[in-house]
């Protein structure tokens, strides 16, 4: 309905540490009802949207992300996402859908072997998404990375699919928007910085849109992805659900609520 | 029981920036002719198994679903008698 609030849901993994900066932009920023949910958990609490926060969930042990995704609340995170809920994955949580097999690939260590954290540009090269429709094509955002594992990898072919179906929806540019090698902070292929699903609805992305959404920091870059989130729903149920069942998500997952 | 010994490492086709680094150390550290260091991961685990190659079927279910990720990892298993 419009007019309605959009639920977010934060994971909270053993290790997380951008969960309460999650939190606090979609609650106090967006003004959206915001819950926590545990990694033990098996309920989703109803919510609209999940987010994956970065961090170092289960320590990194193994591989980035590789433990987390046989935690209880991620069997419910991959049945939220066949239904089509909307699902974003930044740094740890990029690193977590791809371990999943939620999104193709893998992010290997930094070229540089360092971590890094810093403000990068991005450039954004698909509109029109659940996450990037209140952006304008070719707009440079700029969002600050901080990881030591964030260089994308994967085979040709797969390259090939996501360039095919534009399924990179950042690159990783100069501030006037040129993508470079100079530009790319930890040599991802294809400077690719952020990619969505065939089917649009599960977000990855390095860069922390939630570190750059506080006008207190002088940064709201990455408001746009989420205020993008919010209008998806608006549209949603404007083309959908005007008759008032919620949103079209809600209705086809059986009384949820 | 059987001990299986599992040996993780990066498929030749991906850049191991870790051994190159450990590559320049050797370097600068005189040895002359050491060359294509590579990184991996060693992994030691106990199967409980009637037989050798039951233990191996196992071992290299575990390396597909959690111990290597195919996209960017090669595994090796061996197994002996524990």
């Amino acid at each position: 309905m419009i007019g309605s609030k959009v639920k977010f849901g934060i994971v909270v993994f053993p290790g997380s540490n951008c969960d309460y900066d999650a939190y606090y932009v979609c609650k106090r920023i967006l003004g959206q009802e915001t819950v926590f949910l545990w990694h033990k958990d098996t309920d989703l609490q109803g919510v609209d949207v999940v987010i994956l926060p970065g961090g170092f969930s289960y320590g990194d042990y193994l591989r980035c992300g590789a433990i987390a995704r046989f935690s209880p609340i991620m069997q419910e995170v991959m049945r939220f996402e066949a239904r089509g809920g909307t699902i974003i994955g930044i740094c740890n949580g990029f690193q977590i859908l791809v371990e999943a097999g939620l999104l193709p690939g893998v992010l290997l260590r930094n070229k540089s072997l360092t971590f890094i954290c810093k403000y990068v540009h991005l450039r954004v090269e698909k509109t029109g998404t659940r996450f990037t429709n209140q952006c304008s094509e070719g707009e440079v955002l700029e969002i600050p990375i901080a990881h030591g594992d964030g260089n994308y990898f994967t085979d040709e072919k797969s390259l090939q699919t996501l360039e095919e179906n534009k399924q990179i929806v950042f690159r990783y540019c100069d501030r006037h928007g040129n993508v470079t090698d100079e530009a790319n902070p930890n040599g991802s292929l294809g400077s690719i910085a952020g990619i969505i699903n065939k089917r649009g609805n599960v977000l990855g992305m390095m860069p922390h849109p939630e570190r750059a959404s506080d006008p207190l920091l002088r940064h709201t870059d990455g408001q746009k992805v989420f205020r993008s989130v919010l209008q998806s729903f608006v549209s949603h149920s404007m083309g959908r659900d005007v008759a008032g069942a919620g949103y079209s998500l809600t209705a086809a997952d059986g009384g949820r609520r | 029981m059987y001990l299986s010994r599992i040996r993780v490492t990066l498929r030749k086709s991906i850049l191991d920036p870790q051994g190159k680094a450990v590559e320049h150390a050797i370097g600068a550290l005189g040895f002359q002719g050491v060359s294509n260091v590579r990184m991996g991961k060693y992994i030691e685990l106990n199967v409980e198994s009637s037989s050798a190659e039951e233990a191996r079927l196992v071992t290299e279910d575990v390396c597909k679903k959690l111990l290597a990720n195919p996209v960017m990892e090669d595994y090796h298993v061996e197994v002996e008698q524990a």
